[in-house]
């Protein structure tokens, strides 16, 4: 099959059995690749109510048909699973080479079942593929292990690994890959903990089969024309994410004080010049990208070398928690990145906490002593320490956000700040109603990539609501399909790449012939699917999980978002329109005749015998 | 005399220099097929080392098939003629000829050019 490795991998971690199947080519038709294999396997695949952390879950790894290919930044691969911090569905993907071997080994998917009680590792090296122990490995640091994964097999194999954090299950636990790339979001690496798999070492040799090769070198050569004459292209390259630092800070947008403010007094500390001038190391590409988004950094104040911090990484942990030396947010972060832990959902958990000693809601003896204050890099590293190894106070804080304010009580929850249970990316959205509607609705929780829409805010008037809905429902349209492909957005969004340059690529790649309204049909497709997970997962499900936490409906304090809020009926009012607009009920489920319209007719079936649809 | 020059510290390790030498020689999306490779150092130092022929002509004196030639300022391995003894890639004093599983003979350089075009932060360029 054109753009496909051809193979899927089943391995089951009980009793260590490893199954080789062959792609359908029906499968890749339909669903494409990445994210829609992903949701396709977890909803056909998990029994219903199953718990995240039980063998019974499920932990899925894909490439999509351009992964691994010559079009620019194609290095995107998707893990999947039901989310043990949000108990939904959950997806999250990272870039660097994984992807790109994996095919070449032949694989399109992994899927990995049961669990085993002694650490293991997966090792594939084209045909071979066996679970082999990891005891050696267990207990060390996530970036560690890779090290020294790579110096026991080969520095040709490329691996994915988890630290600490997910070994103990740690509900925002993540998967590494390539000395700082992570699978982020919703605890991918507790799973794999569950699991007892600490790592993935992958080596492929094989090519991968192209519809029309000469056609792709084409597109490709002349994409990356455009790409170099864009005037941005020489910024971004050499600041990456980190760019948009200033314009959110001067929008009143960066998160400070747990989302309190929009703006931050010593946010030109944490800006992107002084990391580069301080300690940058290099420009870091992933696989097959023009842009190398990524700044590699080394801290002589530490010692720690690592591949960021990114924007989001600055915005959660640097002014949400009011760090104010760029040197310390890359230590945090480096930490966070060897304990293997989302650096944006402990960075919205930890500045929870802090907020909740500064309120009285928590006490310092219950901190055990730990001087939790906003800014106090001491007691935030003591405190990720107790969270990675789940002890004593850590226990707590590794539940994230949502589990602590129903635990704490006393109204903590208007400024737990999350939805579903995933704690916001690093954008305050008082003044920036798409993207907390982008929040609200992402089908994975309050992660700002499914629809980035904050400048778009800006040009359509920040007091009001007109449009929005449609344009989120348009972004969480096309977005995700970079992501079924197996490719990085950035191109598309940064240096303007047309989509329907993407559409060629897809096409020289697999020979599908699709166009873009056939692409977005199946995009709206996977997100009523995975809407459709939640409704079957979680037994209330509706409309309140679809709503922001309290604090979006006070006024921003100070700054340029100054007096900037929501209010309850224009957030209800923009899920009428988004609901709406998707077809589904006004309690936020798919309807029975949408869900068929799109040739989801079990999925219809399932969700009236649930009385859902 | 036309030369590829490196540029390590500009490499950004993206992998298209190695990409578009197999497609362009093999014609395929593999870059495991190809005469240049990126050498990584993480996470210390944090280092990029291109690796790729520099026509020095040693190979073509150790090679004992007479299967390399000098044409112009290129070396060139004829897949024919080698047996794949291996005596080249022994003696290269860069360790720049590749071996891949597929082939029975070592890959290497013929100066082509498709990697410096595709090269976007100029890590690789020509010495004229």
């Amino acid at each position: 099959m054109f753009g496909y490795g051809g193979k899927i991998l089943r391995v089951n971690l009980t009793n260590r059995k490893i199954e080789s199947e062959d792609l359908d080519p029906q499968l890749a038709k339909e669903w494409l690749g990445g994210r829609g294999f992903v949701a396709k396997v977890l909803y056909d695949e998990l029994s219903r109510g199953v718990d995240p952390l039980d063998p019974g879950n499920k932990l899925v790894i894909a490439t999509g048909p351009l992964s691994g290919t010559f079009w620019p930044s194609a290095a995107k691969i998707v893990f999947g699973t039901k989310s043990p911090l949000t108990k939904g569905y959950a997806d999250s993907n990272l870039g660097g080479f994984l992807m790109a071997e994996l095919k070449y080994a032949g694989y399109d998917l992994i899927i990995l079942e049961g669990a085993s009680k002694e650490p293991l590792y997966l090792f594939i090296d084209d045909d071979v593929a066996e679970l082999r122990d990891a005891s050696r490995y267990w207990g060390k640091g996530a970036l560690d292990s890779e090290r020294e994964l790579k110096d026991e097999i080969g520095e040709s194999f490329q691996f994915a690994t988890i630290g600490p954090a997910g070994e103990h299950l740690v509900r925002y636990a993540n998967i590494n890959h390539d000395f700082g790339r992570q699978a982020g979001r919703c605890g991918m690496g507790a799973v794999m903990g569950s699991k007892g798999l600490k790592a993935i070492a992958v080596h492929g040799t094989g090519g991968i089969p192209l519809y029309d090769s000469d056609g792709l070198i084409q597109i490709t050569q002349a994409a990356l024309r455009h790409i170099t004459s864009q005037p941005y292209f020489k910024r971004f390259r050499l600041y990456g994410t980190t760019d948009i630092t200033d314009w959110c800070q001067g929008m009143g947008v960066l998160p400070t004080r747990n989302f309190t403010y929009g703006d931050y007094d010593k946010e030109d500390k944490l800006a992107p010049e002084p990391m580069r001038e301080k300690i940058l190391v290099r420009d870091k590409a992933c696989f097959a990208c023009p842009l190398n988004c990524g700044n590699y950094t080394h801290s002589k104040k530490y010692g720690t070398y690592i591949d960021g911090p990114e924007y989001e990484t600055i915005g959660m942990l640097g002014s949400n928690c009011l760090l104010e030396d760029i040197e310390d947010v890359q230590y945090l972060n480096y930490l966070c990145d060897n304990y293997g832990m989302d650096t944006i959902g402990f960075g919205g958990t930890i500045a929870f906490t802090m907020e909740c000693l500064e309120k009285g809601i928590l006490k310092k003896e219950e901190l055990e002593g730990i001087d939790l204050r906003f800014g106090n890099l001491e007691a935030i590293k003591a405190i990720l320490k107790k969270t990675a190894g789940q002890k004593g106070i850590g226990k707590l804080l590794a539940e994230g956000s949502k589990s602590m304010a129903e635990k704490l009580g006393k109204n903590s929850d208007a400024f737990a700040i999350h939805v579903k249970g995933l704690e916001f990316s690093a954008y305050e959205c008082r003044g920036a109603p798409a993207m907390l509607l982008s929040f609200m609705t992402s089908d994975i929780g309050a992660q700002h990539t499914r629809s980035w829409a904050i400048v778009q805010d800006m040009d359509m008037g920040r007091d009001n609501i007109q449009g929005r809905a449609t344009l989120v429902k348009e972004l969480q349209t096309l977005r995700p399909l970079m992501e079924m492909f197996g490719v990085c957005r950035f191109p598309w969004l940064e240096v303007k790449l047309d989509f329907g340059e993407y559409v060629r690529a897809f096409n020289a790649v697999t020979g599908f012939g699709y166009g873009k309204e056939e692409l977005f049909r199946i995009s709206e497709k996977v997100w009523n699917l995975t809407r459709a997970f939640w409704a079957r997962e979680v037994g209330d499900f509706g409309r309140k999980y679809d709503l922001p936490p309290g604090r979006v409906y006070e006024p921003v304090p100070s700054g340029p978002a100054k007096g900037m809020h929501l209010t309850e009926e224009k957030v209800n009012q923009m899920l009428d329109e988004y609901y709406e607009l998707r077809g589904w009920n006004e309690n936020g489920i798919p309807t029975e005749a949408k869900l068929r319209e799109l040739g989801l007719e079990e999925v219809a079936e399932d969700l009236k015998k649930l009385g859902k649809a | 005399m036309k030369a590829l020059v490196l540029h390590h510290e500009k490499c950004t390790g993206c992998s298209l220099c190695e990409l578009i030498c197999g497609l362009a020689h093999f014609k395929e999306n593999n870059p495991k097929k190809s005469a240049i490779h990126i050498n990584r150092k993480f996470p210390e130092p944090g280092v990029f080392e291109i690796r790729v022929c520099n026509q020095c002509g040693r190979c073509e004196e150790a090679c004992p098939s007479e299967a390399i030639s000098r044409k112009d300022e290129v070396y060139i391995i004829d897949p024919e003629k080698c047996t794949f003894c291996g005596i080249c890639i022994e003696k290269c004093p860069s360790h720049v000829l590749f071996t891949h599983k597929g082939l029975s003979y070592p890959i290497k350089c013929d100066l082509c050019g498709e990697c410096v075009q595709v090269c976007t932060p100029e890590a690789i360029s020509w010495s004229d």
